[in-house]
C-alpha cells in the first residue's frame, strides 16, 4: 500500500504528500512513536480533499477490520471486504448508512460512541484522523467503486515479488558511482537535500575495514592505502578485505544472531553443548561466498540433499540452535514443541523477514497468514530426530579415510592369501545362525519415583528411550508380570538411537553408558510380597572392556576408585564397578548386549512378578554439567533356553546375515568379513595390526543436527498453540499469500519434503527472502534498514525509506547469483556509503536516524567488535579462525550459585586463546559473557535480526576497568614504546593511529602529551606504584626493553587506557 | 537479553535530536556544562529531555512509586506457610479424590500419590487475625501491614518456565521482565545507580537465569543489573590495580576532553551521551560502595534485619533493598532460591524461614518507620505452590500450579487483609482467583498504569506485560 502511495506522493505534490502521512498513520503512527520522516502532521479536520475509497478507506478496513470481518472470519455475520456484504450489514443490521455517518453503526463503533463496544475489538482505538476520514467518507455518500472488490485489494508491497525498478534520473548524475546512488540522490533531491562530501581516505579505510572484516586497519595498512594513488586503490582494498578470512567472522556473527547461536542449552540446567562446527560452517560458507539461496537450503535441509557432505549436515545445526529444557519434572514433548516454535520464529525472522509466530495460536491478526498455514509449514520441520552426531575436522576426516583404507588393504591381503575364505565364512555363518536362543521381549512398567527425574519412553519395539533430565545416579525399578515358566536368563540390549549423543547407546556426552548393577527379583503373582532375589550364575556380553578408571568428567567427589570393565561388574554387588562398553575409538557407539544367566530357572505356576533394577551410579556429582553416564535406549528380554549367552556377533552383522547371500552388496560382504576375520585364530597377527590402526581413530567432536525420521510423525494444528490440544491433522504446505511450492525432485512419494520447503524459502519467487537479507545487510552498514523493522516486512512494518532501492537491491542480488560478496561490493562502492558522517545540527534535527542518507553512517560498533578493536589496537589479537569456543577471563562468581543456578565450568583459556576474536567467546545463555552483554550482544534465547545500541555507564565501567581492557592497554603501551618511533610525539601518534587509524591533531596531541607528562611524574615519584598497573610483577623488570623504565611503561599504559576508551575508538565513522 | 527494537524507537525525533541534553536527570556534567559543550558543537539546547531513563509520569496518580520483589525461587509450600488445611491433616495418608486429578499433570510424582497433612502449626495473628504458620514468627508481628493472597494460580509447573511467567508474563524466553517494564514506564529517579537492581542469595541462582530480569525486546537500558552483596557490587566497579582515584579522574577528564573535540568535529550528539555515561560511571564508583557499606547502619537496624556487614545474606540484601529504594532505585528484586522441597520438607522449609522471615518483616517495619511503606510496594512469593500429595516418602511435595500463596505490603495495598481461598486440600482455588497476569495488572495499577496501555511495539504489534490477559485485583487495593 504505502509503496504505492508514496510513489504518487512524489508525482502529485501536496495532496499526495498528505496521503503519505495518512498512510503513515495507518500503521499505528502516533506522536509518541518513532516517525520515519519529519513532515508536519495533518490537521484532523478542515481538510477539503476528496476521500478516495481505495486509497483512504479500504486500507483502514484492511488493516483494522478484515481480521474479524474479512474473507476468513465474519464475526457477527459482518463482512467488510466485499461491497455488497458491507452494505448489507450483519446480524445487527446495516452498518453503513450512506450520507449519514452519525447514524451508521460502523462509524459509531470505530468512534466509540453510544455505549456500544468500540471497534476494533480488543485493539487500539483508531487514530482520530482515520475515524474522521471514515466519517467524511460516509457523509460524502460512502462511494465504493464497483470495480474495487476484495480480490482487487492491492497486495501489501512486501507480498509481491520485487521487480527491477527503473533507475531514477537525477540532477547531479556525476555524484553517482552506481545505481544505489541514483535511488538515494533522487530522494535527497526531492527532499531538497544534498549529499555530504566524501569521507577522507583514512576514515573511509577504517569504515571499510570495520564493515567488511570487523577489525580496524593497522597503521601500515593505512599507509599502504594512502600511498596507493591508483584509480583502483579503493577497489583493491575492497578485494583484500572481502578475501580476508576475517570477512566470514564479521558477517558470520551477524547471521549467528539470527541463528540464535549459543554454546549452551538454556533453561535451568543450561548445559554446555557442542555446536561450534555450525558456527564455523557459517564463517566458511560466507568466506567461500556460498550463494545465499544455497546457504539457506543447506541450513534448512542440507541433510536431505543427494549424498550430503558432513558440512551440509552440519548446516542444519541452524534449526537445532533452539534451547533444550532438561529440568527435572518436565515433559520433553512440551519443550520439543517449544523448540519447534522457536525454529519457526527463526525462519520467520532470519529468512522470510516475517513475523509468523502469531499464527501459532490463531490466524495472524494483520498479515494474511492462517493458523493452519503456520502448522503446514511446521509440518515440514516436525518429522525429524533431534540428532547429535559425531563430526570430524578435515584432518580427522583424512585420518579416518586412511584407517579405513589400511584396514581394507590388510583384509584384501587376507582374502588373497586364502582363496577359500568365502566357503569358510559361509560355514561360520551357518554355525552362528543356528545357535541363537529364542528371546521374549519384556515390556515392564517403570516406577516413576525410581527414575531420578529421567523420563523413560516406551518405543514401538519394546525398548525404552530415556530423555529429559539426566540424573547422574539412580536405580530404576521396572516391573512386569509374566506367565512364562522356567525363565533361565535375561538379556539387556543397549540400542543406538539418533536422539542420543553420537547415536548412543548411552546418554553420556560421548553416547556411552555404564551399568553399575543388574538385579532381578521374582515373586509369585499370587503372593507378590514373597520376593526372592534372583541369583546369577554368569554374565556374558558382546563387548569385553578391560577394567579402567572412570573418566574425569564422572568424578563424584567420593574418593572411591570407580571403574568400568567386563559385564561381571554388573552382577558383583559392588557400587564402584560397572559394566562398560568402551570398545575404543570409533567403536564406542555401537549397539551392545549382555545376557544374565540365572543360577536356577524361575517358575511360578500362577505367573511371576519380575522386578528388574538397573543401577546407574557411574555418573559424576553435578547433573547440570553433562556428567550423566546413563543408558540411553535399551530393551529387556528373557528366555527359557538353557545356557544362554550373549550373541558375540554384532547387530550390524546380524542384520546383513538376515539378507539372502546372493542379495548382499560387496560392502555388506566386506562388513561380514570384517567381523568374521576376528574369529579366525590364524589371523590373530593381522587382527592385532588392524586393532592397532584403529587405536588412532580420531575422537572428533559432536554437533546438533536434524535427521529425518524413518517413522513419520504426524502434525496437528494445536489449539491455542497448546501441545496438549492437538486439533486437525495437517499436511506440509505453505501460506497461500506467498509463492507456491516448487514441484521437483525434492518431492518424495508424492509429498513435498523439508528440502522442498527449503527450496521454497530460498526461491527467486519469494517476495520477502531476498528483500529481507539485503535489508539486513543495509542495516549493518547504515545502522538502520531501508525497512526499519528488519524482522518484519509484513503489513505492520514501517514503510521502507527507499522502496525502489530495496527492490532494486533484491533483484540485483538475485541476478548476481545471490552472492553476498557482490552485494557488499556494490554497497561499499557507492558514493552513498563513502560520504562523510559529519553532521550539522540542522541535518541532525531534520533526519536523526540518517534515513535519507544525506551523510555517511556513524555509530558504535557491535559488542564483539568493541573487544576485537581492543585486541587489534593492542596487538594481542590471535587471528586464528574457527575451532571450539574459548573462555577468556570473566568474574568467577558469575558461574557459581547463587549468581547462577548451578556451577558452570569456566576454565580460563590459557595462552593465545585469551585473545581470540569475541565471536569465539563461549556463550552460556543463562550467564552471558558480561563484557558482551553490556554492549548489547544478544544471548541467543531467540532469533535476533536487529540489535539494540545502548550507551550506558556500565559500558564505561567495563571499558575502563575490565581486566582484558587493562591487558590491552598494557600491550598497546608496550607496542607504542617499542615500535612507535623515536620520540614521544611519534609514539603517541602511533598508538593513536592503532586505535582510530587517523593521526591526532595538534590539540589532541597536546591534551594527551599533557596527560602523559603528568602521569609519568606521578609514577616516577612513586606516588603510584608502576608495578600495580603493569600486572604487579617486578620480575617483569628483566623483560623490559633497554631504556624502558617501569614508570614509563606504566604511564604509557595509563595513556593507552585513555585511547582505548575514546568514543571514536569503538565507533565506525 | 538484548534483541529489541531500536533504542530510540519510542522517542520523538525532536527528543532524539536532543537526547544528549540530560540535565533533567541531573546526571553527568550538569546542565550548564553540557549545554556549553553542545553550544560549542553548534547545537542549540532545547527543553525536551530524551534520556530513556529520565523519570516519567505514569498514566494516573500512583499509589506506589517503587517495587521490592522478594522472589522465593523454587516455589515455597503454601500448605506449610499461609494456607492452613485442617482437612488435609485429617486425610493424611489417604488417596486424593479421583475427580480432583482429572487432567492434572504433576512434574515428578504420580498424581495419584497419597495426601500429606500440613507439617506445621498455624495460628491467627494481629488485629486482622491473619492466619500464619509457626514458621513465620516475625511476619506475624507485622501481619497487619500485609495482604496475604491465598488464591494465586499460574500456568507453569516447572521452575524455569514458572519463574519466567512470574517475571515476564510468559513462559517463553525473549520477553521483557516486569522490572524492565516498570523502568520503561517510569524511568529512574536514581542519579547514579541503575534503575533496576537484582540480588541473589541462597543455595542456587534462579532457574530462569539472566532472562528473569532481562529487557527482552525493550532497549537494554531497562534490563536489571545484578548486584553482588560482597566485593564489587557492580561488575568492574573498582579501578583496576594501580589506578587511584586521581588517575581515574585524570583519565576521565582526558577522555571527555578528547570526546568533546570529536563531538565538535563530527556533530554526533551520541558522543555527548557517552561523555555523560562516563561521568555517571565515575559517580557510581563512589556511590555504589557507599550504598553497600552497611556499617553505616545503626546496630538496632542491623539487629532488626539480622544483617551482618560483610557477610552476604538475604538479610543483608533486604537492608540493601531499602537503601536502594531510598536512593531512587525503581525496582529491586531479591532472589532467594532454595524452596524446592521435594523431600526434607520439614527441615529445609524451616531453614528457609529462618533465613528470610526476620528480614522480610524487618523490611516492612523499616520502610514503615521511614514513611516509605506507603509508596513502596513489597511483594513476596515464588513461581508456584506445592502439591497436597506427598513426594519421596513422607516429607516432600511436588510442584503445583493450581493454588499457592503470596503476600503484598505497602504501596496502596489493603493492609491486614487476606484474599482468596483454596479448597479443603489446598489443591484448587475456590474463591477470588488471582492469576499471575492479575498480579502484574495490579502491580502496574498501583504504579499508575493501565496495564493494557503500557505497551511497546515490536514485530508489528503492541506488546505488554500482561499480553492479552490480566485484571486489576480490586479487593487488594487500599
Amino acid at each position: 500500500m504505502t509503496l504505492d502511495v508514496k510513489r504518487s506522493a512524489r508525482k502529485t505534490g501536496r495532496c499526495a504528500r498528505i496521503l503519505l502521512l495518512a498512510s503513515l498513520s495507518l500503521i499505528g503512527f502516533d506522536p509518541g512513536r518513532f516517525e520515519p520522516f519529519q513532515n508536519p502532521a495533518p490537521k484532523a479536520s478542515g481538510e477539503t480533499w476528496p476521500i478516495d475509497f481505495q486509497k483512504d478507506i479500504q486500507p483502514i478496513f484492511e488493516k483494522n477490520c478484515y481480521a474479524c470481518h474479512g474473507s476468513n472470519n465474519q464475526l457477527s455475520g459482518f463482512r467488510l471486504d466485499v461491497k455488497q456484504r458491507a452494505f448489507a450489514g450483519g446480524n445487527n443490521g446495516k452498518a453503513i448508512i450512506p450520507g449519514k455517518a452519525l447514524e451508521s453503526p460502523l462509524y459509531a463503533r470505530v468512534a466509540g460512541m453510544g455505549g456500544v463496544s468500540r471497534m476494533p475489538m480488543g485493539g487500539q482505538p483508531l487514530d482520530p484522523a482515520l475515524v474522521e476520514k471514515i466519517r467524511r467518507w460516509i457523509d460524502g455518500g460512502a462511494y465504493w467503486p464497483e470495480t474495487v472488490a476484495a480480490g482487487e485489494i492491492k497486495k501489501h508491497w512486501a507480498f509481491v515479488p520485487p521487480k527491477l525498478p527503473a533507475i531514477p534520473k537525477v540532477k547531479h548524475a556525476g555524484w553517482a558511482k552506481n545505481p544505489v546512488d541514483n535511488f538515494v540522490l533522487s530522494r535527497l533531491e526531492s527532499e531538497g537535500l544534498s549529499p555530504s562530501a566524501p569521507a577522507d581516505r583514512v576514515t573511509l579505510l577504517r569504515r571499510l575495514s570495520l564493515d567488511l572484516i570487523g577489525l580496524p586497519p593497522t597503521p601500515e595498512e593505512v599507509d599502504a592505502f594512502l600511498a596507493d594513488r591508483s584509480s583502483r586503490a579503493y577497489e583493491k582494498q575492497v578485494d583484500r578485505l572481502l578475501n580476508s578470512p576475517h570477512y566470514g567472522e564479521r558477517w558470520g556473527r551477524v547471521w549467528l544472531d539470527a541463528a540464535r547461536y549459543a554454546d549452551s542449552d538454556g533453561f535451568e540446567k543450561d548445559k554446555q553443548r557442542r555446536v561450534w562446527f555450525y558456527r564455523d560452517w557459517v564463517i566458511n560458507a560466507l568466506n567461500r561466498d556460498l550463494s545465499y539461496n544455497q546457504f539457506i537450503i543447506e541450513q534448512i535441509a542440507g541433510d536431505l540433499l543427494p549424498h550430503p557432505t558432513q558440512d551440509q549436515i552440519v548446516a542444519t545445526g541452524f534449526l537445532r540452535n533452539s534451547m533444550i529444557n532438561e529440568e527435572g519434572g518436565i515433559d520433553p514433548e512440551q519443550f520439543r514443541m517449544e523448540a519447534m516454535f522457536d525454529r519457526m520464529d527463526a525462519i520467520g525472522k532470519a529468512v522470510l523477514g516475517l513475523t509468523i509466530n502469531c499464527a501459532q495460536c490463531h490466524n495472524h491478526k494483520f498479515d494474511p497468514l492462517l493458523q493452519e498455514e503456520y502448522y503446514r509449514m511446521f509440518a515440514f520441520l516436525n518429522d525429524s530426530h533431534e540428532a547429535n552426531i559425531a563430526v570430524y575436522s578435515p584432518a580427522e576426516q583424512m585420518k579416518r579415510a586412511e584407517i579405513l583404507r589400511r584396514t581394507r588393504e590388510i583384509e584384501a591381503d587376507l582374502q588373497r592369501g586364502d582363496p577359500g575364505w568365502r566357503d569358510q565364512m559361509a560355514r561360520w555363518e551357518q554355525e552362528v545362525s543356528a545357535s541363537q536362543p529364542e528371546w521374549t521381549v519384556i515390556r515392564p512398567a517403570v516406577d516413576d519415583i525410581s527414575t531420578g527425574g529421567q523420563k523413560y519412553f516406551p518405543q514401538y519395539d519394546g525398548s525404552f528411550l530415556t530423555q529429559g533430565y539426566a540424573p547422574t545416579k539412580h536405580r530404576v525399578k521396572l516391573t512386569v508380570t509374566t506367565d512364562v515358566q522356567n525363565i533361565t536368563a535375561f538379556r539387556l540390549e543397549l540400542m543406538t538411537d539418533p536422539n542420543l549423543p553420537r547415536n548412543g547407546p548411552g546418554r553420556s556426552i560421548e553416547g556411552t553408558c555404564a551399568l553399575t548393577e543388574f538385579e532381578v527379583e521374582a515373586a509369585p503373582a499370587s503372593a507378590p510380597d514373597k520376593v526372592t532375589k534372583v541369583k546369577f550364575a554368569k554374565a556374558t556380553a558382546d563387548v569385553v572392556q578391560a577394567e579402567k578408571p572412570l573418566e574425569a568428567i564422572f568424578a563424584d567427589k567420593s574418593d572411591k576408585r570407580r571403574v568400568t570393565g567386563p559385564v561381571d561388574y554388573a552382577i558383583d554387588g559392588k557400587d564402584e564397578t560397572a559394566w562398560g562398553i568402551d570398545a575404543g575409538p570409533g567403536l564406542r557407539n555401537q549397539p551392545r548386549k549382555a545376557v544374565f544367566l540365572a543360577a536356577s530357572p524361575i517358575s511360578n505356576p500362577g505367573g511371576t512378578v519380575l522386578t528388574i533394577y538397573l543401577t546407574e551410579n557411574h555418573g559424576g556429582w553435578n547433573s547440570d554439567d553433562n556428567q550423566n553416564n546413563n543408558l540411553g535406549r535399551f530393551r529387556l528380554s528373557m528366555t527359557t533356553a538353557p545356557d544362554a549367552a550373549a550373541d558375540p556377533v554384532p547387530q550390524r552383522v546380524r542384520d546383513i546375515l538376515a539378507i539372502p547371500r546372493e542379495k548382499r552388496t560387496p560392502e555388506q560382504v566386506q562388513t561380514v568379513f570384517g567381523y568374521w576375520r576376528t574369529t579366525v585364530p590364524e589371523w590373530q597377527p593381522q587382527n592385532a595390526r588392524i586393532a592397532e590402526i584403529w587405536r588412532g581413530y580420531p575422537e572428533g567432536t559432536t554437533q546438533l543436527v536434524l535427521q529425518q525420521r524413518d517413522r513419520p510423525r504426524e502434525t496437528h494444528l494445536l489449539t491455542r498453540g497448546d501441545f496438549l490440544k492437538p486439533a486437525a491433522l495437517v499436511t506440509p504446505g505453505v501460506p497461500a499469500f506467498l509463492h507456491p511450492l516448487p514441484h521437483d525432485a525434492s518431492w518424495k512419494n508424492g509429498q513435498p519434503t523439508r528440502l522442498t520447503f527449503a527450496e521454497w524459502l530460498a526461491s527467486r519467487d519469494s517476495p520477502t527472502t531476498a528483500r529481507s537479507i539485503v535489508n539486513r545487510v543495509w542495516q549493518a552498514y547504515f545502522g538502520i534498514g531501508l525497512v526499519a523493522t528488519s524482522e518484519n516486512l509484513g503489513t505492520q512494518a514501517e514503510p521502507p525509506s527507499h522502496p525502489e532501492l530495496l527492490d532494486w537491491l533484491a533483484v540485483e542480488f538475485m541476478d548476481q547469483g545471490w552472492s553476498l560478496k557482490k552485494l557488499h561490493r556494490l554497497i561499499v562502492s557507492s558514493a552513498t556509503y563513502q560520504q562523510s558522517s559529519t553532521v550539522t545540527p540542522q541535518l541532525y534535527e531534520r533526519d536523526p536516524y540518517n534515513r535519507l542518507l544525506a551523510r555517511g553512517p556513524r555509530f558504535r560498533v557491535d559488542a564483539e567488535l568493541v573487544r576485537d578493536i581492543q585486541l587489534t589496537a593492542s596487538g594481542l589479537l590471535n587471528p586464528k579462525v574457527g575451532g571450539s569456543s574459548v573462555f577468556p577471563p570473566a568474574p568467577s562468581f558469575l558461574f557459581v550459585p547463587p549468581a547462577s543456578y548451578g556451577p558452570k565450568p569456566w576454565t580460563e583459556s590459557a595462552g593465545d586463546d585469551r585473545y581470540r576474536r569475541a565471536l569465539y567467546t563461549f556463550r552460556y545463555r543463562s550467564v552471558p559473557y558480561p563484557m558482551l552483554q553490556v554492549f548489547d550482544s544478544p544471548n541467543g534465547d531467540t532469533s535476533c535480526v536487529r540489535r539494540a545500541r545502548s550507551n550506558t555507564p556500565l559500558q564505561a565501567l567495563t571499558e575502563l576497568n575490565e581486566p582484558m581492557a587493562l591487558e590491552s592497554a598494557r600491550a598497546l603501551a608496550e607496542a607504542a614504546i617499542l615500535k612507535g618511533g623515536s620520540n614521544d610525539e611519534q609514539r603517541l601518534a602511533y598508538a593513536f593511529r592503532r586505535c582510530v587509524a587517523r593521526s591526532p591533531d595538534v590539540r589532541e596531541s597536546a591534551e594527551l602529551m599533557s596527560f602523559l607528562r603528568k602521569e609519568t611524574g606521578r609514577f616516577s615519584d612513586g606516588e603510584l606504584n608502576s608495578w600495580d598497573i603493569l600486572g604487579g610483577n617486578p620480575a617483569l623488570a628483566a623483560l623490559l626493553p633497554q631504556g624502558v623504565t617501569p614508570a614509563r611503561l606504566a604511564s604509557w599504559t595509563a595513556l593507552s587506557r585513555v585511547l582505548l576508551n575514546l568514543d571514536e575508538t569503538i565507533t565506525k565513522e | 537479553m538484548s534483541c529489541q527494537d531500536h533504542l530510540y524507537r519510542n522517542l520523538k525525533p525532536k527528543e532524539v535530536a536532543r537526547r544528549w541534553f540530560l540535565q533533567q536527570c541531573g546526571i553527568g556534567l550538569g546542565a550548564v556544562a553540557l549545554s556549553s559543550l553542545l553550544a560549542d558543537a553548534g547545537f542549540a539546547a532545547d527543553n525536551a529531555p530524551a534520556d530513556p531513563l529520565a523519570p516519567k509520569k505514569p498514566q494516573f496518580a500512583p499509589k506506589a512509586k517503587r517495587v521490592i520483589f522478594l522472589f522465593m525461587a523454587g516455589a515455597p509450600s503454601h500448605l506449610e506457610l499461609f494456607d492452613y488445611k485442617p482437612q488435609l491433616a485429617k486425610f493424611d495418608g489417604t488417596l486424593p479424590p479421583a475427580d480432583l486429578l482429572k487432567g492434572y499433570r504433576a512434574a515428578f510424582i504420580n498424581p495419584n500419590s497419597k495426601l500429606l497433612g500440613p507439617k506445621f502449626k498455624f495460628a491467627k495473628y494481629g488485629q486482622s487475625g491473619t492466619e500464619l504458620s509457626e514458621l513465620l514468627p516475625h511476619l506475624s508481628k507485622v501481619v497487619d501491614d500485609v495482604a496475604v493472597v491465598k488464591s494465586m494460580v499460574t500456568d507453569a509447573f516447572n521452575h524455569a518456565p514458572g519463574q519466567l511467567l512470574m517475571n515476564t508474563g510468559t513462559m517463553q524466553f525473549g520477553r521483557p521482565s516486569m522490572g524492565a517494564w516498570v523502568t520503561y514506564g517510569l524511568g529512574s529517579e536514581s542519579k547514579d545507580l541503575p534503575a533496576f537492581v537484582v540480588f541473589s542469595s541462597g543455595k542456587k541462582g534462579p532457574s530462569g537465569g539472566n532472562s528473569c530480569w532481562g529487557s527482552g525486546f525493550l532497549p537494554t537500558v531497562y534490563q536489571g543489573v545484578q548486584f553482588r552483596s560482597s566485593g564489587d557490587p557492580v561488575l568492574y566497579l573498582s579501578n583496576p590495580p594501580g589506578v587511584d582515584e586521581a588517575l581515574q579522574r585524570d583519565t576521565l577528564d582526558s577522555i571527555n576532553r578528547l570526546d568533546k573535540m570529536r563531538l565538535n568535529a563530527t556533530g554526533d550528539p551520541e558522543i555527548a551521551t557517552r561523555i555523560n555515561s562516563y561521568e555517571m560511571a565515575f559517580r557510581m564508583q563512589s556511590s555504589a560502595p557507599e550504598l553497600m557499606d552497611l556499617s553505616k547502619e545503626n546496630a538496632q537496624t542491623l539487629a532488626m534485619y539480622g544483617a551482618e556487614p560483610g557477610k552476604p545474606s538475604f538479610a543483608n540484601n533486604c537492608l540493601l533493598a531499602r537503601r536502594l529504594v531510598e536512593r531512587g532505585v525503581r525496582f529491586v528484586q531479591l532472589y532467594h532460591e532454595a524452596w524446592d522441597q521435594h523431600d526434607h520438607l520439614v527441615e529445609d522449609i524451616a531453614e528457609n524461614c529462618r533465613d528470610t522471615d526476620q528480614a522480610c518483616a524487618a523490611l516492612i517495619q523499616d520502610l514503615k518507620q521511614r514513611g516509605m511503606l506507603q509508596d513502596t510496594l513489597v511483594i513476596w512469593g515464588g513461581e508456584f505452590g506445592r502439591t497436597p500429595m506427598v513426594q519421596g516418602g513422607n516429607n516432600g511435595r511436588d510442584h503445583h500450579p493450581n493454588a499457592f500463596s503470596m503476600w503484598l505490603a505497602g504501596g496502596g495495598v489493603k493492609p491486614g487483609f487476606t484474599l482468596g481461598e483454596s479448597d479443603d486440600l489446598g489443591f484448587n482455588v475456590t474463591k477470588d482467583e488471582v492469576h499471575v497476569h492479575d498480579l502484574h495488572a495490579t502491580m502496574l495499577h498501583l504504579l499508575g498504569f493501565d496495564h493494557t496501555k503500557l505497551t511497546y511495539k515490536f514485530q508489528g504489534r503492541d506488546f505488554r506485560l500482561t499480553d492479552v490477559h490480566g485484571n486489576v485485583v480490586q479487593p487488594l487495593l487500599a
